[in-house]
């Protein structure tokens, strides 16, 4: 009797352990296919976003070799330049705002250090793009609008406001124990040694972390670069490019190569995410171990 | 507890104890500012000051008084033709441009601000001197001063530079956006370059039922809040359901479902959704598919038909945000103690039980922050609703489709229709649906009161 019930529980166990893995199995599918899909069609040889099977007929790589080549309308790799320094000066200087106000937030105590941390909240809840208009204007005041300065506008545009965003790294510094400074202090060192030579050496990931984070930021926006480019095609970032290539005028002969773009650009961010997920949990996990 | 706070800030060199307790150089330096410093050797000091002063003094005087004028009429007068006989031709004499006049005016207030900040400095900076010669101690020289910034006043030397950023790219735009919130600056009645003051008008527009913006607007903040509450929830429920799935025992392969699930989130967004909408459009593959093979007849309204359009934004939207659900879940997941899990085994409880009275109330007393920030980012994911629908079905005549969140509607009024008055409006109100669910909740969550739980 016993016996004969648990080769039951047994059993119903294992169907229910295989309809768990043919239900993941389905949902991994529903997952993986858009993606599958953008990579087999960026190899396609028709034109257009018109298909009626899933597998394209012909394979090339004439789609990449266009979106290279091809700059008369679209030009995909000066958009890569600009994309690419405007990221990496972002990337510097957010990184820089970052680290500063989240270190001032966890080390420092000041009187309006709490009226700040709730300003920063209040801030966050404003939709970001409501000031864009006014922030175009400001701008243009100021004289960035127009010719190449755009790029140094979309720079100051997307490092600007970093400053607020110091709830992740001041979590990390909040973990950190403070007997480490405090012995630094009684050897005589000053608060801003302790930070360069103490916190900053302590808090890789969570830099890396800000730094990749800050340097996809300008390859993923693309309706601040809308606002602030205009019609000036020379300064479009890749986003914007790839935003073209789907407009009516443009998505018959550049469909297959937006797919195309899309798995250049993927590539590159797909490999930052990983590293930055991996330095995220260490960093959520805490400097110092033990 | 607040008290304790207000104590142990508490700065015996304040402006309120300079008036009182000042000698006549002290109370001098709040008319001609450095003065207090100057009179006791801190020279670079003291010039500093005067000259802030002298600057702001000046700057008043040929623009800022003008500017700020400028702010309150916010100009009249239009741009006129004048014949000009020398040359015989007509020219264009400029007029005036409202919004520059706004935006200056702005400016000319924040530095005002600015300014009162810098005179009260100076002011506590002439009475801190003073008592430093009472008490017979040497005042500081200019140099302990900077050496002061990279010690005890550090943050003041690391966060000028962020500040200055926020304040320019973020506060002044956000001041300048809620200024024209209260003015008729919109394509309506051709406002576009002379506009005025008109109280809180827009507001009242706004939230008129009867009026066409108005109707439009209550419909949308209901749809942005069925919206907020479904595509939080759904995700949340659905990923912690997946991410237990993944994580029980009798699963093989755990790394690999995780990593398929992953793959999706490393590609940016907008690439996904933009080929989504692809996919689900009119002639696009999946209604290609289901004709092809005799499923249906007619291709489906993905997105021309309300309801169509607002369950395939909720469905599009947990394919992009579960993976990032399953991976901020996943960790405090395998956090939960395993003797609760074991006790109620014991004591006869099934899988559904164990769920609904342990799993599911630790789950959400652990993520309540996290539900906070993911019900705030949806009611402004402008990615997905832009991206995916564009807000289609648009009504004729409407502003706002039956899928756009205020955040897009935003978007439409300002960049598309340019009604910036009613744009800023709603920014307003959307911070205002925002401020009232996140200040019940955020003040009570542990991390907030117990930052130095760790150090």
């Amino acid at each position: 009797m016993k016996k004969s019930n648990t080769t039951l529980y047994r059993a119903r166990k294992n169907t229910v352990n295989v309809l768990i893995h043919i239900l993941l199995a389905v949902l991994c599918t529903i997952w993986v296919l858009p993606i599958a899909w953008i990579v087999l069609i960026s190899f396609k040889a028709k034109d257009g976003p018109y298909m009626d099977t899933l597998i394209p007929a012909e394979f090339t790589i004439d789609n990449y070799v266009k979106l290279f080549t091809d700059t008369g309308v679209l030009n995909f790799p000066r958009m890569f330049m600009n994309t690419l320094i405007i990221s990496i000066f972002t990337c510097i200087i957010s990184a820089f705002f970052v680290l500063a106000v989240s270190y001032c937030m966890s080390r420092m105590r000041f009187r309006m250090r709490k009226p700040m941390m709730n300003i920063a909240l209040i801030l966050g809840m404003f939709p970001s793009f409501m000031s864009m208009v006014a922030v175009y204007y400001i701008l243009k005041a100021i004289g960035l609008s127009e010719g190449s300065l755009i790029r140094v506008a979309l720079v100051l545009v997307y490092s600007g406001g970093a400053g607020l965003g110091f709830y992740i790294a001041k979590g990390f510094f909040d973990t950190i124990p403070k007997t480490i400074d405090e012995a630094a202090y009684i050897d005589g060192a000053t608060r801003f040694q302790v930070f360069t030579r103490i916190t900053i050496p302590l808090s890789r990931p969570i830099i890396v972390y800000t730094l990749l984070q800050a340097f996809m930021s300008p390859w993923l926006d693309f309706v601040f670069a809308k606002v602030i480019c205009r019609a000036d095609a020379r300064y479009y970032t890749v986003s914007i490019g790839l935003w073209n290539m789907l407009e009516k005028e443009y998505v018959h002969q550049w469909f297959n190569c937006f797919t195309a773009g899309a798995v250049i650009i993927s590539i590159p961010i797909s490999i930052l995410f990983m590293i930055t997920q991996n330095f995220y949990r260490e960093g959520v996990s805490g400097a110092v171990k033990g | 507890m607040k008290r304790k706070k207000s104590k142990e800030f508490a700065n015996p060199y304040s402006v309120s104890n300079a008036f009182r307790n000042g000698d006549t150089l002290t109370r001098l330096s709040a008319v001609i500012m450095g003065l207090g410093n100057l009179a006791h050797k801190q020279i670079i000091k003291g010039l500093i000051f005067l000259a802030i002063e002298i600057a702001y003094i000046v700057f008043m005087a040929t623009k800022g008084i003008e500017l700020l004028l400028d702010f309150i009429r916010l100009g009249g007068e239009e741009e006129i033709e004048i014949y000009n006989e020398s040359l015989g031709i007509y020219q264009y004499q400029p007029g005036d441009n409202s919004l520059l006049m706004l935006l200056y005016g702005v400016v000319a207030i924040f530095v005002t601000i600015g300014f009162v900040v810098v005179w009260r400095a100076s002011i506590k900076s002439a009475y801190k001197t003073q008592c430093y010669i009472e008490k017979g101690k040497k005042p500081l020289s200019f140099r302990d001063d900077i050496r002061g910034l990279f010690d005890q006043n550090l943050h003041q030397l690391l966060l000028s530079l962020p500040l200055a950023g926020i304040l320019i790219f973020t506060i002044l735009p956000l001041v300048f956006m809620i200024a024209m919130a209260f003015t008729n600056y919109s394509k309506i009645d051709n406002h576009l370059t002379l506009f005025d003051w008109v109280g809180l008008k827009n507001f009242a527009t706004v939230l008129n039922f009867k009026d066409s913006i108005g109707g439009t607007f209550w419909s949308v903040l209901g749809w942005t809040l069925v919206w907020a509450v479904a595509a939080t929830f759904s995700n949340y429920f659905l990923g912690m359901i997946l991410a237990m799935i993944i994580n029980r025992k009798g699963t093989k392969l755990k790394s690999l479902w995780r990593f398929m699930f992953m793959l999706s989130v490393a590609v940016p967004q907008f690439v996904s959704l933009l080929l989504m909408r692809t996919m689900f459009s009119q002639n696009g593959i999946v209604n290609n598919l289901l004709i092809k093979y005799g499923l249906i007849e007619n291709a489906l309204p993905f997105w021309s038909d309300a309801s169509w359009a607002r369950v395939m934004v909720i469905i599009i939207n947990l394919w992009i945000g579960i993976p990032f659900t399953i991976l901020q879940i996943t960790g405090i997941l395998q956090n939960i103690p395993a003797d609760l899990y074991e006790a109620a085994r014991v004591d006869g409880a099934g899988p559904v039980t164990i769920f609904f009275k342990i799993t599911l109330p630790y789950m959400l007393f652990v993520t309540s922050p996290y539900l906070i920030t993911t019900f705030t980012n949806n009611v402004n994911n402008f990615n997905v609703i832009y991206l995916l629908s564009g807000g289609a079905p648009t009504p004729v005549g409407s502003t706002a489709g039956k899928t756009d969140l205020l955040v897009t509607w935003l978007y439409k009024l300002t960049i598309d229709n340019q009604y910036y008055n009613v744009g800023a409006v709603i920014g307003i109100m959307t911070f205002a649906v925002l401020a009232v669910v996140s200040l019940i909740t955020y003040h009570r969550t542990g991390s907030y009161k117990n930052e130095e739980g760790f150090q």
